[in-house]
């Protein structure tokens, strides 16, 4: 008896409301009555009234009895540990789940051993307290939808009211992920801020978090963790110019021949040719750029008497290039070919060739959504992850110089984030500040390019 | 041109101008051609020198080294219990078993050269033989030759890339472990064959025994979760959205709002899996349930957007035929609408799939990045995915972990491959045009 038998169970008895419904509205059919709606809309009506409610209660109680317990167990932790300075939730909550599963390393103290009882006892009581609502609802509301069953009863309209409802409910789960993604932001963002000065995050010239540990230990190394950010958006910024002086020139030229002077052959051949470059996992960039291209840079800059840094922004920079060529060349291809024929044969019909045809009508005419193509791929860029965290290294330099190693905002996030951290520092908390910098960013960035999209197609249509 | 226009041309001077001027404006026009298949060569060049740089480390990483060894499995030392069960041989002598029969070839002297002969065979050796005994106890007490796999070091020095001129100080290997190497292929001993280890072991620090199957696994069930919520969740809201929202500000935030979404740098989205599911929920790290649940959140643009394109491509008459013989609305979306808009919606659904497969920052950022051996057997045992396990090996130091994780890119860019391919086949077999 889990929490799966229990869905399995709950599903088992809509089925049978579902044929108890169907055989109702049959059997009033054989009786020569004329039945509003098809007999199986009965069936799916009384099916659907015992499902929904008592789904809704198996979710709240599976998802919401974790939170009471974390939040009730407190009560069996002793004083002296919640009172100490060191005392992490996280942690003491992660020891007793373990106790709960079974895992042990060495000797338990007693309050754990007495915690996760009583956990396993909730956690059985919870499931037993579910088991009985959810199938009493079943039972319950199922059996008040079957009574509404007679001949006149219009279950059809019913069941498509019901159908309608969940369609639209399932569009709020977009905005419910906006609205997680900006709360979790910005509540750990604020929590960040009350710490740190926003004017020392914004303005500050070293970002230097990792003192945090030392500073909590009290080793008198106080203040040596500094979170301003510039350097990290320098680092993004000069990794996302770089990638943008190869994709740029490639992505451009390559949809002005492909949308011009390409055959049909050539197009069909190097259209997805290009396009397979943007369906390359990030991943295999990264290790691309981290083990092939970067020791080829640092052995050609030393030929030349160049010292390149092993995990130098170029490298980074030249693969996320090649990465987001296929973003600017296919939305270009998208806009060239959108400029109306007409245009292009009054150019023909004075003489041109198709070199003036292209800068001097087709260009200017699909100018705007050529930036809109430039815009997206910077947006793309700045919120690249992998091929920095992988190749560029986590040195923040503020530096412009290509040939040194960089970091960058996505880069810190995942540093910060990945295993286990505790909520309550400000090195955790500034990995939200960041985020929260590189949302607004992209979105701008977004906003801006949707903006002068729009006000292009206005002028043909 | 100011010249020009000040007096009058004949008509002949003014073709001569012309003509002279076309050569140059030819050969502008050529170099923008040139400029162009420049750029192509450029971009499919790139393209081709990554795949060979993948390929040419990634196929030898699914071959490894093996050496063959005259074992005699004895019964006691195997078996100590004698019930033939796994802890009984887990308590057994394999182990030294192996190094008896290795010893026997290459006969090492003194307690140096045993320790340097122990090097050879990888650490994993006795748990071969146990499996062996397992799967048949039949082999008890007799004498079987048994390949094991070499230990990387040697595998690395096999390959060439430790070379036997550099100093014996600077090696990982020395030389008296070189000198048995060379006993053993002389005895035709050491083979290079199809590794046993790569598509089905788990991970493990030890390169010659890694194995992607673990991460395999993981990834199937992330993409199962994945697809068992954002598909239904993405055609239901498509439909609502083309068919029955109202023209109001609402549907209009909704529709901005799932726009911004599929522009959010994915790494937010492993935020908001540690912020929300992790944070809020107390959902365990780790788990595929929740790495499905991410991604889910992820594709759903995507999804959305394609959907509703296929459903807009229905032509009206044939809802109009539905609706002209009775349909009521809902009848004529579910009868008629979603089947006919079904290729493109799958379409865009696999292309959406076939991203979150290779998506690593936000199953990064849940705990996906453990070290974990056991194979995940549901979608809330802990576990890790494909691209996970490629940036956790590309990041181990050890020579054979490169070949390794080149592998896995290939098996991976297998699969996508297979992925967008279905997706291109789908498109082009069932997508109609009215």
């Amino acid at each position: 008896m889990n929490e799966y038998t229990l869905l399995i169970l709950l599903l088992l008895i809509s089925l049978l409301w579902f044929y108890f419904g169907n055989k109702t509205a049959l059997s009033l059919k054989n009786k020569q009555l004329k039945l509003n709606s098809l007999p199986h809309y009965y069936g799916i009506y009384v099916a659907l009234y015992s499902i929904i409610p008592s789904l809704f209660s198996y979710l709240l109680i599976l998802v919401f009895d974790g939170i009471l317990f974390s939040n009730l167990i407190m009560e069996f932790v002793p004083k002296e540990i919640l009172n100490s300075p060191d005392f992490n939730k996280t942690i003491v909550l992660a020891q007793i789940d373990n106790a709960v599963r079974g895992i042990y390393f060495g000797e338990q103290p007693d309050w754990v051993t007495i915690a996760s009882n009583q956990m396993i006892e909730w956690n059985n009581q919870s499931l037993i307290l579910n088991f009985f609502c959810s199938i009493s609802l079943a039972l319950g509301i199922g059996y008040l939808g079957f009574k509404n069953i007679h001949q006149e009863f219009r279950s059809r309209n019913s069941v498509e009211k019901i159908i309608i409802s969940l369609l639209g409910l399932s569009s709020i789960i977009a905005i419910l992920t906006t609205i997680g993604i900006v709360f979790s932001v910005i509540f750990e963002s604020l929590r960040f801020f009350a710490i740190i000065p926003a004017s020392e995050f914004l303005f500050g010239l070293t970002w230097n978090p990792q003192f945090e540990g030392a500073e909590r230990a009290g080793s008198g190394q106080e203040g040596l963790a500094s979170y301003g950010s510039v350097p990290l958006f320098v680092g993004t910024f000069l990794i996302s110019l770089i990638a943008l002086c190869v994709s740029v020139p490639i992505g451009l030229f390559s949809a002005v021949y492909l949308s011009e002077y390409a055959n049909k052959k050539e197009r069909s051949i190097f259209k997805p040719l290009l396009e397979i470059l943007a369906g390359i996992p990030t991943v295999v960039y990264g290790f691309f750029a981290a083990l092939t291209v970067a020791p080829l840079m640092r052995n050609g800059g030393s030929l030349i008497g160049l010292d390149v840094a092993s995990e130098s922004a170029l490298a980074a920079g030249f693969v996320m290039g090649i990465m987001i060529i296929p973003f600017i060349s296919s939305l270009s291809d998208d806009v060239i070919n959108a400029v109306p024929q007409s245009l292009r044969d009054a150019g023909y019909g004075l003489g041109s060739t198709k070199n003036e045809v292209i800068t001097n009508v087709i260009i200017p005419a699909a100018l705007p959504g050529i930036i809109a193509s430039i815009i997206l791929a910077v947006s793309r860029a700045i919120g690249e992850t992998m091929i920095v965290v992988m190749a560029a290294g986590l040195a923040a330099n503020l530096s412009f110089n290509p040939l040194d190693a960089v970091t960058t905002v996505t880069a810190q996030i995942v540093t910060i984030l990945v295993g286990d951290q505790e909520f309550e520092s400000a090195k955790t908390l500034s990995a939200f500040a960041l985020a929260l910098t590189l949302i607004v960013i992209t979105l701008i960035l977004n906003f801006y390019a949707l903006h002068v999209v729009k006000k292009y197609r206005e002028q043909y249509e | 041109m100011n010249k020009n226009n000040s007096k009058m041309l004949t008509a002949d001077e003014a073709s001569k101008i012309v003509a002279s001027s076309v050569i140059r404006r030819r050969k502008k026009d050529a170099r923008l051609k040139t400029y162009g298949r420049i750029a192509i060569g450029l971009a499919v060049s790139f393209l081709i020198f990554l795949f060979v740089s993948i390929f040419s480390k990634g196929i030898p990483g699914f071959f490894q080294y093996y050496v063959t060894l005259d074992v005699y499995l004895d019964r006691d030392r195997l078996d100590p219990k004698g019930d033939l069960s796994p802890e009984s041989l887990y308590n057994g002598d394999a182990r030294s078993i192996v190094l008896e029969s290795l010893y026997k070839v290459i006969n090492p002297k003194g307690r140096k050269e045993k320790k340097a002969a122990k090097k050879i065979i990888s650490s994993n050796a006795d748990v071969r033989i146990s499996k062996m005994v397992l799967d048949n106890s039949k082999i008890l007490g007799k004498t079987i030759s048994i390949t094991f796999a070499v230990d990387d070091d040697i595998d690395s020095f096999l390959r060439g890339y430790i070379k036997r001129e550099t100093p014996s100080s600077e090696r990982r290997i020395n030389d008296t472990v070189i000198k048995f190497v060379d006993k053993l292929s002389a005895e035709n001993r050491i083979s290079y064959k199809f590794s046993d280890y790569i598509l089905t072991g788990s991970a493990s620090r030890s390169p010659e025994i890694a194995g992607i199957k673990g991460a395999f696994i993981g990834s199937m069930l992330t993409l199962a979760v994945c697809f068992i919520i954002a598909f239904p969740l993405g055609v239901a809201t498509a439909v609502y959205l083309e068919e029955f929202a109202p023209k109001n500000r609402i549907t209009e935030i909704i529709e901005v709002n799932i726009n911004n979404l599929a522009a959010v740098p994915s790494v937010v989205f492993g935020i908001l899996g540690l912020a929300i599911f992790i944070g809020v929920f107390g959902m365990p790290r780790s788990i595929p349930l929740l790495g499905g649940m991410v991604l889910a959140l992820m594709t759903l643009p995507t999804i959305i957007i394609s959907s509703r394109a296929a459903i807009r491509a229905v032509p009206p008459s044939i809802k109009d035929a539905a609706y002209g013989i009775g349909a009521s609305k809902l009848q004529t979306i579910f009868h008629h609408v979603l089947p006919l808009a079904m290729p493109g919606m799958l379409t865009g659904t696999i292309i959406g799939m076939a991203q979150a497969l290779g998506e690593t920052a936000p199953l990064l950022m849940i705990g996906m990045v453990a070290f974990i051996v056991d194979i995940p057997g549901g979608v809330t045992d802990p576990g890790t995915v494909l691209p996970v396990q490629i940036f956790m090996w590309a990041d181990f130091a050890e020579r054979m972990f490169i070949q390794k994780t080149s592998s896995a890119i290939i098996v991976l860019l297998v699969f996508l491959i297979f992925m967008n391919a279905a997706a291109v086949i789908l498109r082009k077999k069932l997508e109609r045009r009215w």
